[in-house]
């Protein structure tokens, strides 16, 4: 099936994939596990750039905050702790998976060599029931964002279930680093006080326009590229950002980790809770039609937005808004709690072994 | 050559793929082992994502196609195929692998930061991260007696 | 079974929500057990949550003796555009044993926690251990390829760090947990590849709609490439010979209660969802079908049976020696599989539940004796009977059942098995069935003769009999082995049904 437009997009597409094969390669070979860490956080980079190039916006805001952001802090995290700097090189180890690799990579090539076109419109995977999502969405939904629409409505059960994934690394974290509840006990790290003035004065400012910018994208994940979780790991990011500037103990005081733990399970409870409420009103779980009960839907407005063929669906509408939040807080509750575990962790450490 | 061209995404994604697991079984070094990981779970992205690109498409945010944006982007594309292919006059890209990958992607961090927290903890019990030294120390102890509780 | 039958009986407006509270109820006690102030109070939460979700369970499974299978749409929009729970008789078995063997570990974790995992750790183990059996479900009761690869992930993620907190006990527990981790993840993204590629071929990802689907293409390629790397990364997680280097670290590291969960519902519920895809998703009688289980399946699950059954008869470890003998009664299960037929799937269903409980049963009771003793060796363990009788009698039971003698459920079991090879005409599963079986006398024989008829060390510490708040449920794990052994209508009656159904022609 031939293709209309391909140059642009098309060259920077293999432009991109090529690079990605670069960095791989260069991480497959380098010995230190620092520059390992580095080349991934340029791998996710060149990631989001390709994914935006394949018309994949909301991917691409995730992989850059996920991949870019939260790999690189818990992978640099992981080496301070472990003390790792360079991997020990074993040729013998290297041939049979080098042979699996080959083999497996082999299948699956000549398995793809019956997968469509790139950008065939009319392959099984793009005419079915993804296409049924673009033309349905505004009739069921209403929100331009059809990522969004599909994410938390059409297949909410299994964003609840992403949800719960995250709160399980969250508790898997905690379980295996603590809470990093022993750092408050700590003696404050002494740092001349000139030594951090800009970096101080610039966090103050940038700090709260981080937040604000988190909330920008979490309510406007319906309408452009943007959602909970994305906003989830940058709130998360404005809070490690004060830590790394202004010290672990002077974060813990402002977000305790008792209030991280209790925010990480208020989230998973929220995004559930609205489900049991749809089931309470007469509906089934997570069915956001069903979110209010006639008495309170007929206070409102049926078309405010002015559309008079079209009716706002103020259950789906307002359904996505408390289940995005839920996403909200479980992810960033998550991140900081892991980044405590991590980071407070170090810190009994370094005391520790000064002391010795 | 065209063979190449259209489907020369999968190679490049298998490519990633096996690199990612060529280090998760090749390297004794936990950590190295999670890079491995990271890697293999995110070309799965990527190949899902080729699966679901539309050429002439555009990022599944509804336009109105009498805009700006919607007309800049019909102009290149014949309208025979918009038509065909579009929805309401835009040509979007299939939104449902964005879905998947955006659940898979989250997924995959809250895997690699159990697996680091995991390997922390295994420095800190061996005082290694290398796979053949915890063996060896591993094997050292099971041979010894059994202490007293 | 008069008793049984009034036991499904759940409000109506209860039943109607029964799947997903099955699902969402141990989910919300896991959050409440993560916040919990003390122990006790996580405890109590988990016994209550693990107890409303067999009930949940037990009012699905009698719904869907009455109306055939079960559906349950989410989100109020209806499969392929939303996601549905679809459970049959099959998954109404699974859920029943998840949920049965769920609720009594928690009841045993009370005490069983004390003794092996460090106490500031309780509350956050029993969250884990919920979210674990909310996932676990989640996953059997589902009707999306996709959605069971994240509640794949729910229960595996928990039960990563959940194996790792054994290092109280046993500090080889982190690089397990660490390999556990490792391979479980790379099962579980061979599952997703796998799903991509039929995606790729169907556009769907409603397993019913795939599987109409499938059945109208020819075997392309993509098809079978889809298939292939859905049965390896599902192996994995079984823990499908040659694929099984996770499982005996695992098992022996982990607390108790862990190796309990994962030998009797973790990796069933993978088997499940293979059994699933291989025979509902995928369409029947196609020859690449038939000669992957001849030739692969077979084969593969024959030499995992013989070879780990001489790993267990070798083996030094107690713990080590049962997770051997679990990847070896997993082979069996895959033999009854290969058989494709509605016989050898129904007896393999049954099996799977004998094994989960029988195994359940033999880790409860080492968790009950790991109480006041630490032996890992078979060695140490000696005479152990005589301190701890009622432990060691519910272990014998286990025991008994995993050889296979009469009265017991895995003497049913294996007796399905056997009978279904024969009337299929592959005797020689029959054999290799036998042959294991010679095995695990060996094995078992071993183990019998240690705790029972052996003197206790001079100078080894000193077994005393669990408290009654760990032996009850762990004679009740033991006594279902026998009433199942005695009358197994119950899972009977559902494995047929669900294999029934799988097998019935199709027009």
């Amino acid at each position: 099936m031939s293709t209309p437009i391909l140059d642009a997009s098309f060259a920077l597409n293999v432009a991109l994939l090529l690079m990605l094969v670069a960095i791989a390669f260069a991480v497959v070979r380098t010995r230190s596990l620092l520059a390992a860490i580095l080349l991934m956080s340029v791998y996710s980079l060149a990631s989001a750039a390709w994914l935006m190039v394949a018309d994949a916006a909301d991917v691409a805001f995730t992989e850059a905050v996920v991949g870019a952001g939260v790999s690189t802090i818990v992978l640099l995290g992981a080496i301070l702790l472990a003390r790792g700097e360079t991997e020990r090189v074993n040729w013998k180890l290297m041939i049979v998976p080098g042979v699996l690799a080959a083999v497996v990579g082999g299948v699956l090539i000549y398995a793809a060599s019956g997968l469509p076109n790139y950008g065939d419109p009319a392959s099984p995977a793009n005419s079915h029931v993804g296409r049924a999502y673009l033309e349905a969405t505004y009739r069921d939904i209403g929100a331009p964002n059809v990522v969004t629409a599909v994410l938390a409505s059409y297949r909410g059960f299994d964003t609840l279930g992403e949800t719960v994934v995250i709160f399980a690394a969250c508790i898997g974290v905690a379980l295996m680093l603590g809470f990093g509840s022993r750092a408050t006990l700590a003696p404050p790290t002494e740092i001349p006080n000139d030594q951090h003035v800009v970096l101080r004065v610039v966090a103050k400012l940038l700090i709260p326009l981080i937040v604000l910018f988190a909330f920008y994208v979490q309510f406007h994940g319906d309408l452009g590229a943007g959602g909970g979780f994305q906003a989830g790991v940058i709130m998360a990011v404005a809070i490690i950002l004060h830590a790394l500037v202004f010290g672990l103990r002077a974060t813990m005081a402002a977000v305790p980790v008792s209030l991280a733990r209790s925010v990480a399970a208020l989230g998973v409870v929220v995004y559930a809770g609205v489900g049991i409420v749809c089931i309470i009103n007469g509906g089934g779980f997570l069915d956001y039609d069903y979110l209010f009960s006639p008495r309170v839907e007929a206070m409102i407005p049926a078309n405010l937005l002015g559309d008079p063929n079209h009716v706002h669906h103020w259950g789906q509408h307002f359904g996505i808004l408390f289940i995005e939040i839920g996403v909200l807080l479980t992810v960033s509750a998550t991140i900081v709690t892991m980044f405590y575990g991590f980071a407070g962790r170090t810190i009994e450490t370094i005391e520790a072994e000064r002391r010795t | 050559m065209t063979w190449l061209a259209s489907h020369f995404n999968y190679v490049v994604v298998v490519i990633l793929m096996m690199a990612g697991l060529f280090i998760v079984f090749s390297s004794g070094n936990l950590i190295k082992r999670m890079i491995g990981l990271a890697m293999f779970q995110t070309s799965t992205g990527l190949f899902y994502i080729t699966l679901s690109k539309v050429s002439g498409g555009t990022a599944a945010i509804t336009l109105k196609a009498d805009s700006e944006t919607g007309r800049a982007l019909a102009a290149p594309l014949d309208p025979a195929y918009v038509a065909q292919f579009g929805v309401d006059g835009v040509v979007y890209s299939n939104p449902l692998p964005h879905v998947l990958i955006l659940t898979a992607i989250v997924v995959g961090v809250a895997t690699l930061a159990v697996g680091l927290a995991i390997a922390v903890r295994v420095r800190e019990a061996y005082g290694t991260v290398e796979a053949d030294e915890i063996d060896a120390l591993s094997r050292v102890a099971a041979e010894q007696a059994e202490p007293a509780p | 079974m008069i008793l049984l039958e009034a036991l499904y009986v759940a409000p109506p407006a209860l039943t109607a929500q029964a799947p997903i509270l099955a699902i969402v109820i141990p989910l919300l006690g896991a959050c409440a057990a993560a916040l919990a102030p003390s122990a006790r109070t996580a405890w109590v939460i988990s016994v209550a949550a693990a107890i409303f979700g067999a009930w949940m369970a037990l009012a699905v499974a009698g719904e869907v003796m009455r109306e055939g299978v079960l559906v349950y749409v989410l989100g109020g929009f209806n499969p392929p555009m939303g996601i549905a729970l679809r459970i049959d008789a099959m998954g109404a078995l699974m859920g029943l044993l998840i949920g049965g063997v769920g609720t009594l570990a928690a009841v045993f974790s009370g005490h069983s926690l004390v003794a092996e995992v460090r106490a500031e750790k309780h509350t956050l183990f029993q969250a884990g251990f919920l979210l674990c059996q909310a996932g676990l479900v989640g996953l059997v009761f589902t009707g999306d390829a996709f959605n069971a690869f994240v509640f794949l992930e729910v229960s595996s993620i928990g039960t990563y760090a959940l194996v790792a907190v054994g290092e109280k006990r046993d500090r080889r527990a982190l690089p397990a947990a660490f390999n556990y981790l490792i391979m479980g993840t790379v099962g579980a993204t061979f599952y997703v590849i796998g799903v991509g590629f039929l995606y790729a071929a169907t556009g769907t990802l409603n397993m019913a709609d795939m599987a109409a689907r499938l059945a109208t293409l020819d075997q392309s390629t993509v098809v079978q490439a889809g298939f292939a790397f859905i049965i390896a990364g599902l192996g994995v997680k079984a823990a499908m010979f040659p694929l099984h280097g996770w499982l005996p670290g695992a098992y022996a590291g982990g607390p108790s209660l862990i190796s309990v969960l994962l030998a009797a519902t973790a990796t069933k519920a993978a088997i499940y969802l293979m059994v699933r895809f291989m025979f509902e998703v995928f369409p029947q009688g196609s020859a690449f079908g038939q000669a992957f289980l001849t030739w692969g399946l077979a084969p593969l699950a024959a030499a995992g049976a013989i070879v780990c059954s001489i790993q267990a008869v070798f083996a030094r470890e107690l713990r080590r020696m049962i997770a051997f003998s679990s990847v070896a009664q997993v082979g069996f299960i895959f033999l009854g599989i290969s058989l494709a037929s509605a016989d050898g799937l129904s007896a393999s269903l049954f099996y799977m539940v004998a094994h989960g409980l029988m195994k359940a049963t033999m880790f409860m009771a080492l968790g009950a004796l790991a109480l006041n003793i630490g032996a890992r060796r078979l060695d140490d363990f000696a005479g152990v009977a005589r301190e701890a009788p009622w432990t060691a009698v519910a272990f014998a039971v286990g025991a008994a059942s995993l050889v296979g003698t009469p009265l017991t459920m895995g003497f049913l079991a294996k007796w399905g098995l056997i009978e279904a090879a024969i009337t299929s005409g592959q005797v020689w599963i029959a054999v290799v069935i036998a042959a294991g079986s010679v095995l695990t006398v060996i094995y078992v024989g071993r183990m019998i003769e240690v705790i029972f008829f052996r003197v206790p060390l001079p100078g080894a510490p000193r077994a005393k009999e669990a408290p009654i708040g760990v032996l009850a449920p762990l004679l009740v794990l033991a006594g279902l082995s026998i009433w199942f052994g005695l009358d197994a209508s119950l899972p009977e009656q559902l494995a047929q049904a669900g294999a029934a159904r799988l097998f019935e022609v199709r027009p």
